[in-house]
C-alpha cells in the first residue's frame, strides 16, 4: 500500500515538473543580460572565455560567497575529525604496478590542473576545475604511494593565501576605482595569457584554495579511515 | 547517440538504488556523473563538463568508498 501511494505521488511530482519545463523554450535567450555578456564580455573584461568573465568579474562578489562556503565546509569537517583523529596503524604498501602508475601520472595530472586554471580566461575551465582536477590527483597518491602525506601546514597556509589574495585584490579595486573586484590592471590583448587584468590573478588563487581544501578534506576523511 | 547516452544514465541511476552492494552502487552513481558531464559537452558547457567530472566522478566516489570502508559494504 505504502509503495502504491509514493509511486504515486512520485508521478505526480513528475507530471509536474515536466510540464512546467516544457513551457520554458531550451537553449533561447531569456535575458538581456545574457546577450549582453555574449556580446560585450570580451570588450570589457578581456576574458575570451565568456563563462570565466562572468564568474570573476561581472559576478565575482557572488564567487567569493562560492568560495566562503567551500572554505566553511572544509573546516568544519576538519574540525568534526580531528577529535576522533587517532595514530594511523601500519600500512600495508600498494602492488608495485600502482606505485609506479602513481608516480607517472602524479605530476601530469598536477601540470594539467595547473593548465586548467592558469588558462582560465583562455580555455574552457577554471579555479574550480583545476583545483578539483589537482585534489584528485592526491586522491591517486592516497591509492599509490600510501605512506606518504601532504602537509597540513602547507595546505592550510596555501588555502589561507588563496582566500587573502581574493580578498585584498578586491580590496585593492575598492581603494582604487570605488567598487570591490574592479578590474584595475590593464585589460591587454584579448588572446593573450597575460591578458584579462585581476582575472588570471584571482583564478589562481581560488585554484590554490579549492585545490588545498579539497585534498584536505580528502586527507582528513583517509587518515580517520585508517 | 544522446538517447543512448541518457538511457545508460537512467541505468545507472536505477542501478544505484537496487544493488545492495554498496560499492557496486557507488560505482553506478559515478557512471551517472560520467555521462552527465559528457552530455554537458554535447550542450556545448565545457565549464561544467570539467566540474562534474573531476568533483562528480573522481572525487565524491573516492569520499564515499572511504566511508563504505569505514562502515558495511552490503545494505541490509
Amino acid at each position: 500500500m505504502r509503495k502504491i501511494i509514493t509511486i504515486l505521488l512520485l508521478s505526480i511530482v513528475a507530471v509536474g515538473i515536466s510540464l512546467s519545463l516544457a513551457k520554458i523554450p531550451f537553449g533561447q535567450p531569456k535575458t538581456k543580460v545574457g546577450t549582453r555578456y555574449i556580446d560585450k564580455g570580451i570588450e570589457e573584461t578581456g576574458a575570451v572565455n565568456i563563462v570565466t568573465s562572468v564568474v570573476v568579474s561581472y559576478r565575482g562578489f557572488d564567487t567569493l560567497g562560492e568560495v566562503t562556503v567551500l572554505f566553511i565546509a572544509a573546516t568544519g569537517l576538519g574540525a568534526v575529525l580531528r577529535i576522533a583523529k587517532t595514530k594511523a596503524a601500519a600500512i600495508e604498501p600498494a602492488s608495485f604496478v600502482l606505485q609506479t602508475g602513481c608516480r607517472v601520472l602524479f605530476p601530469l595530472i598536477l601540470v594539467f590542473g595547473s593548465y586548467i586554471f592558469i588558462h582560465g580566461h583562455l580555455t574552457p575551465g577554471g579555479g574550480f576545475q583545476g583545483g578539483a582536477i589537482i585534489a584528485s590527483a592526491f586522491v591517486l597518491i592516497y591509492l599509490g604511494c600510501r605512506e606518504k602525506r601532504i602537509s597540513e601546514k602547507m595546505s592550510t597556509t596555501l588555502e589561507s593565501l588563496g582566500g587573502v589574495i581574493f580578498v585584498v585584490v578586491g580590496l585593492i579595486g575598492l581603494a582604487v576605482g570605488g567598487y570591490f573586484l574592479l578590474n584595475f590592471l590593464p585589460k591587454g590583448q584579448p588572446y593573450l595569457l597575460l591578458s584579462a587584468g585581476i582575472i588570471p590573478v584571482i583564478y589562481i588563487a581560488i585554484g590554490f584554495k579549492v585545490g588545498s581544501e579539497l585534498a584536505g578534506i580528502i586527507d582528513n576523511l583517509i587518515e580517520e579511515s585508517q | 547517440m544522446v538517447s543512448v547516452l541518457v538511457f545508460l544514465m537512467l541505468l545507472g541511476a536505477v542501478a544505484a538504488c537496487v544493488f545492495r552492494d554498496l560499492i557496486s552502487a557507488v560505482i553506478a552513481a559515478a557512471l551517472v556523473s560520467l555521462i552527465a558531464s559528457i552530455l554537458f559537452y554535447f550542450l556545448q558547457a565545457p565549464d561544467v563538463a570539467m566540474a562534474e567530472a573531476a568533483i562528480g566522478a573522481a572525487l565524491t566516489t573516492a569520499i564515499f568508498i572511504v566511508a563504505i570502508r569505514r562502515t558495511d559494504r552490503y545494505e541490509q
